[in-house]
């Protein structure tokens, strides 16, 4: 068949064809761009549109900031540098960056909040990534007074004596664990708070005239910038908490009047603006405690904040505890756990695991909404900004200073949103 | 147990409201160690930290004087910034021992909202700036134009009444800062920026080409600005009030933060003795030492001294006495007798 | 306790005699013994807020009443919905105020919903620079705070828009646009407005006295949406009984429009051209530059949230259903609105109204670009004028209660409506 089929044809391929080429229009470069460019009219449009906002863009912008002046004392210098071209003046950064970062805290202190915040990422490690040793927790918990004493200072006993309050609680409550776990929480609550209204004080003043060591006192008035921010969002995020967890185990009670009081307080937060509250902190709280009791306005604020932050934090956790399948407090009833031992040993560590990535977006928002403590004349970011621009040097500049306070919030918010997200495909377990 | 942990709490809560029984303004700051001032969020020549953040300004002084009086040190003063909106608040809740921020003497803050005004260590008058390309010369001639005004101001309700009263209408832009409302009125946002006219006269020297403004000849109202403290403590009032009357006496009768140490000593005027503490008990009278007045003129010289040094026309300020030149000149500034 | 504890295998309670340590170890009784003693804590607490409050409240020798209310206001305010002087009270100053947050809040949620759902869908796009410069909007706006992005709109509006002086002369270096109609300067936007030259005059209704000309033209409108349902549920009924569904679009487009068209004719409306005079334009309607500021910073910032929301709510639907619906026939605009989109706004419609919360919440950043919001009438001048702050901020605070309580009861409602109902 083959031989006759050789003799019959007069020619005969014998090696096969080199692979052509596609058509110019389905390959490389070009078909890059039929398919994701121009695979229609409309979106044809669209990327000529979007051409054009972008080119729009880089023809406003792109001089200006490509003609930076970096080395000028002032607004009037940098106007003359620049001779009348357009450009931006990011000297007033060079100039006043540590204002905008530190606020009026003293120079010669400023490793304090940068190691506090060095110090704050290792704290926070154990907790956001499961791949940290668990040791560290105890860091964890040790921070905030370390923190507190790097940032404040003073006396080195204060934040020990306020540590020790829950040493004794924690005895308490292994004291009392055989009579029953109720009681033993409240003796440890109890005993908590009898230290600290009590003992606290005097310990702190004894042991510092015995041993007066501790860092250099700073006042709050001297915060100021992205460190107040930190220090409000940062603090008001993780004394919510517990409240948070608290509120959201009381909504979820069986006890009527229990559950109608966490349900009030947390709708009425949610349901008033922060500045609202932010301006009870400031010109309210006076009024409802007791005549001649005044503590200064960080600590004001960080309490309505943490008031504000519980509220959003128990909606997050109740989410999480929705999450957790049924079979998980059936499993704990099965053991014979009681309530709390439930809620301590099986329930919180996998919930609050689910709620990571919604309590990270309540940080997020928090940590933005910092922002409105200016409205009561904290010198937060915006607040040193018309600070600076008050200034006879920097009167008139605007652009620089927003583009650099912006640049820092964003660099922040978007860090944390990515690791939410991170978190977020890590805990989802169905494969839809 | 049960009953234990709950009369522990009474106890507690007890104790916690104990704790903050009523103590006067003297004692509070005697125990501080320090005044808490408010003044405003920054007005040149006024009060405005500086470089190293450093309160400075003709309303500081005061605060500074009476430190001085007080405690004896002209620094320990904690400056409160306030807004116009929430000076009153804060001194109403005690958050500041007393306010210095160019507050207008009324009736009603001092009787409706229960302050004491110590007296007035300015006597100033609302006025308005415009840019003189607007070929405005009166007031008058204003119907229609934008106004910036600071809100939370006598100034905002002075403005209302005058172009109610005149028949003329016009837009107000309600501003928080002083900075921000400069930079609307550079910015040409709005035609007129209205405030007390010191205040205008300090942002027109900020500006880069003070020239261009003008401050209009009308005046639309008294501005008396004083110190005010809570009604309630008159020890209090009386120090923040007499410490005041010492620096403008003090210029009345030639003593100056040169001179004082050794006018101290003693002279042959005895109502300078008297204030001075060499002669009579004036200070044990206010509960102070009895060179309050030394110290208070120290800090940082006479009425005449602070002026010239902070707003005078030596500054960039450049405001004239005027109004504010002693009864002797032809002023209004007239110290009752230290007797 | 917990509650699973009815699933608790329990024994019959032994027929003891009632003993005082059964209110703490019995479990019939722990939870009211439980519910007292926290009763009795917070009424302590309370108790002792309002006792200091009334103690402190005497020791400023001032009273609490909402007196101040009815008291002149004495200040201005720029931007009025209803009739204002400085000599109305402080209660008609703190209405105003309520309004224009209510204005403010009805656009930028408007401007959020548009822009949301613009970017969201596009952030899907396969269109790549498309989906990426969509990306980049979204991410730029979520994580910067939205009081910077209110300061900088204010400050783009003020420092890089022309003043109304610029617009004079014989050689102005500002014009208007849209043939002379829109004028955009840096103390706001100036757009026509419509007038009517037969004038109704206005319903007096106490407070407030809204024109009747446009109360008429919203009865024209609300009538003529009613009839449109009513079309096409007619429509619906006609296709159920022979299977072919009637072209009713120049009907609807009649009853929708045909009312209100004829009433603006009749009442003889005209377009009301702003116009340079004195200091500044004069007619048209005056949009300032807190209004504009406080629109295009709460919009935007949370348009970016809301296109969050479009996109995850799209992506939420299976592709399954997708593939079912084409394998029904269905073409695919109409598998996007009869499958999809059905679906999809069950998932978007809750967070999109928390959204309107957050916005409504967020006016009250007004302050910071002089918008005269209820924070800065009530909230703000009037407390500061009378040194009302415990009445004034409770009274506030209780109004944006209202308010948010509102927003959320109907969005609690709607979940009702669309919830899924399993059986």
């Amino acid at each position: 068949m083959s031989d006759t089929h050789s003799n019959t044809v007069s020619y005969v391929r014998d090696t096969m064809l080199d692979q052509q080429e596609p058509p110019v229009t389905e390959r490389g470069v070009i078909k890059w761009l039929r398919e994701n460019l121009f695979s229609g009219w409309l979106n044809s449009v669209l990327t000529i549109a979007s051409l054009g906002v972008i080119w729009f863009i880089i023809i406003e912008i792109g001089p200006w900031l490509l003609n930076t002046v970096w080395n000028a004392e002032s607004l009037r210098e940098c106007r003359a540098i620049l001779d009348g071209t357009s450009g931006a003046c990011f000297a007033v950064i060079k100039d006043r960056w540590h204002q905008l970062l530190f606020g009026f805290y003293p120079p010669e202190h400023y490793w304090r909040p940068v190691l506090a915040m060095v110090l704050m990422l290792v704290a926070l490690a154990p907790i956001l990534f499961s791949e940290v040793p668990r040791k560290m927790l105890y860091f964890s918990v040790l921070f905030p007074f370390i923190g507190y004493h790097l940032l404040w200072g003073g006396s080195v006993w204060l934040p020990i004596s306020v540590l020790l309050g829950f040493v004794v609680g924690y005895v308490a409550f292994r004291a009392t664990a055989k009579l029953s776990s109720l009681v033993s929480v409240i003796a440890a609550v109890a005993g908590t708070f009898l230290w600290w209204v009590f003992l606290a004080g005097p310990f702190d003043a004894a042991m510092y005239s015995v041993a007066p060591i501790g860092l250099e006192y700073v006042r709050s008035d001297a915060f100021g910038g992205f460190l107040i921010s930190i220090v409000i969002g940062v603090s008001g995020i993780s004394l919510s908490l517990p409240f948070g967890i608290l509120l959201a185990l009381g909504r979820q009670s069986d006890m009527i009047f229990l559950k109608s009081v966490c349900v009030i307080f947390i709708e009425f937060i949610r349901g008033v603006p922060l500045i609202t509250l932010l301006f009870t902190a400031s010109l309210l709280l006076n009024y409802f405690l007791p005549p001649g009791t005044s503590f200064d306005l960080i600590l004001r604020v960080i309490i309505m904040v943490t008031l504000f932050a519980s509220a959003y934090m128990a909606e997050v956790i109740r989410g999480g505890l929705a999450a957790l399948p049924k079979g998980q407090y059936e499993a704990a009833d099965a053991l014979g756990l009681d309530y709390w031992k439930a809620q301590r040993l099986i329930v919180m560590p996998q919930a609050l695991k689910i709620a990571i990535p919604g309590i990270v977006n309540t940080f997020i928002g928090l940590f933005k909404d910092t922002t409105l403590v200016v409205f009561i004349g904290l010198l937060d970011p915006i607040g040193l900004s018309n600070a600076i621009r008050a200034d006879t040097d920097w009167n008139g500049i605007y652009w620089e200073l927003f583009i650099f306070i912006g640049a820092l919030f964003f660099i922040f918010c978007f860090g944390m949103s990515r690791y939410s997200m991170y978190l977020e495909r890590k805990l989802k377990t169905d494969h839809r | 147990m049960r009953k234990s942990v709950f009369y522990g709490t009474i106890a507690a809560s007890a104790l916690l409201a104990g704790a903050a029984s009523a103590q006067s303004t003297l004692e509070t700051v005697q125990s501080n160690g320090e005044i808490a001032c408010g003044v405003s969020t920054g007005l040149a020549g006024f009060s405005a930290p500086d470089a190293n953040g450093v309160w400075q300004g003709f309303d500081v002084a005061v605060c500074r004087a009476v430190a001085a009086a007080v405690l004896g040190d002209p620094m320990a003063v904690n400056f409160v910034s306030t807004t116009g909106q929430t000076r009153f608040s804060a001194l109403a809740s005690g958050e500041i021992d007393m306010l210095a921020r160019n507050t207008t003497w009324t009736f009603s803050r001092d009787v409706d909202l229960n302050f004491t005004f110590a007296g007035v260590n300015y006597y100033d008058g609302q006025g308005f700036m415009v840019n003189r390309e607007l070929g405005v010369s009166s007031a008058m001639e204003l119907d229609g134009a934008t106004v910036c005004i600071q809100t939370g101001t006598t100034t905002e309700l002075n403005l209302a009444d005058f172009f109610r009263v005149n028949g003329m209408s016009y837009e107000p832009v309600p501003i928080e800062t002083n900075a921000e409302a400069q930079q609307q009125y550079l910015a040409g946002a709005c035609d007129v920026y209205t405030t007390d006219a010191s205040g205008l006269a300090a942002t027109r020297a900020s500006f880069p080409e003070p020239g261009n403004h003008a401050i209009l000849p009308e005046i639309i109202s008294k501005e008396p600005l004083g110190p005010a403290v809570r009604q309630g403590d008159d020890q209090w009032a009386d120090i923040v009030r007499w410490t005041l009357n010492a620096l403008i006496a003090a210029e009345e009768l030639g003593v100056t933060s040169a001179n004082i140490e050794e006018l101290a000593a003693g002279t042959d005027n005895p109502e300078i003795n008297r204030m001075l503490g060499s002669a009579g008990e004036l200070g044990a009278m206010l509960g102070l030492e009895n060179d309050w007045a030394v110290r208070a003129i120290s800090a940082a010289g006479n009425y005449g001294e602070i002026f010239a040094s902070t707003i005078g026309e030596q500054t960039p300020i450049g405001l004239a006495r005027g109004l504010n030149a002693q009864w002797t000149q032809g002023g209004l500034l007239y110290a009752p007798p230290f007797r | 306790m917990s509650s699973t504890s009815d699933l608790r295998t329990r024994t019959a309670p032994p027929k003891t005699a009632f003993r005082l340590s059964m209110l703490l170890y019995d479990q019939r009784y722990r939870s009211i013994t439980i519910q007292i003693v926290f009763l009795f804590a917070l009424m302590l607490g309370i108790a002792w807020l309002v006792d200091n409050t009334i103690n402190n409240l005497r020791a400023l020798g001032k009273d609490f009443s909402f007196a101040f209310l009815s008291a002149p206001a004495g200040y201005d305010i720029n931007q009025r919905p209803i009739e204002y002087d400085s000599q109305m009270t402080h209660g008609r100053a703190a209405l105003v105020g309520l309004l224009n947050t209510a204005i403010l809040a009805v656009m930028a949620c408007a401007l959020a919903t548009v822009l949301g759902v613009i970017a969201g869908v596009l952030r899907l796009s396969n269109n790549w620079i498309v989906a990426r410069l969509m990306t980049v909007y979204v991410e730029l706006f979520r994580n910067i705070p939205t009081l910077v992005w209110i300061i900088i709109f204010g400050a783009i509006m003020t420092e890089s828009m022309p003043a109304p002086s610029a617009f004079r002369g014989d050689t102005p270096t500002a014009s208007m646009l849209f043939n002379d109609s829109v004028a955009v300067t840096n103390r706001g936007v100036y757009v026509p407005a419509i007038q009517f030259s037969n004038d109704l005059g206005n319903l007096p209704l106490g407070v407030v006295a809204p024109s009747i000309n446009w109360l008429l033209v919203l009865v024209a409108i609300i009538v003529g949406i009613y009839a449109h349902k009513v079309i096409l549920k007619n429509a619906t009924a006609v296709q159920n009984a022979t299977g072919i569904r009637p072209k009713t679009w120049w009907k609807s487009l009649g009853v929708l429009f045909g009312p209100v068209a004829l009433l603006f004719i009749f009442f003889g409306a005209h377009l009301e051209y702003p116009e340079l005079r004195g200091f500044n334009f004069a007619d048209g309607i005056h949009m300032r530059n807190s209004l504009i500021a406080m629109w295009l910073g709460l919009g935007i910032y949370t348009g970016a949230f809301v296109a969050e929301n479009v996109r995850s709510g799209i992506l939420a639907i299976s592709r399954g259903q997708t593939e079912a619906a084409f394998a029904l026939g269905m073409q695919p605009g109409k598998t996007m609105r009869l499958v999809i989109l059905p679906q999809a706004l069950r998932v978007i419609i809750p967070p999109l109204i928390s959204q309107y919360l957050n916005i409504t919440k967020n006016t009250s950043l007004g302050l910071a670009v002089g918008y005269m919001d209820l924070r800065s009438t009530l909230g703000g001048i009037s407390i500061n004028q009378t040194g009302r702050e415990l009445e004034g901020m409770l009274l506030m605070m209780l109004i944006y209660l209202a308010v948010s309580l509102s927003i959320s009861g109907a969005m609690n409602v709607y979940n009702n409506r669309v919830k899924l109902k399993e059986r």
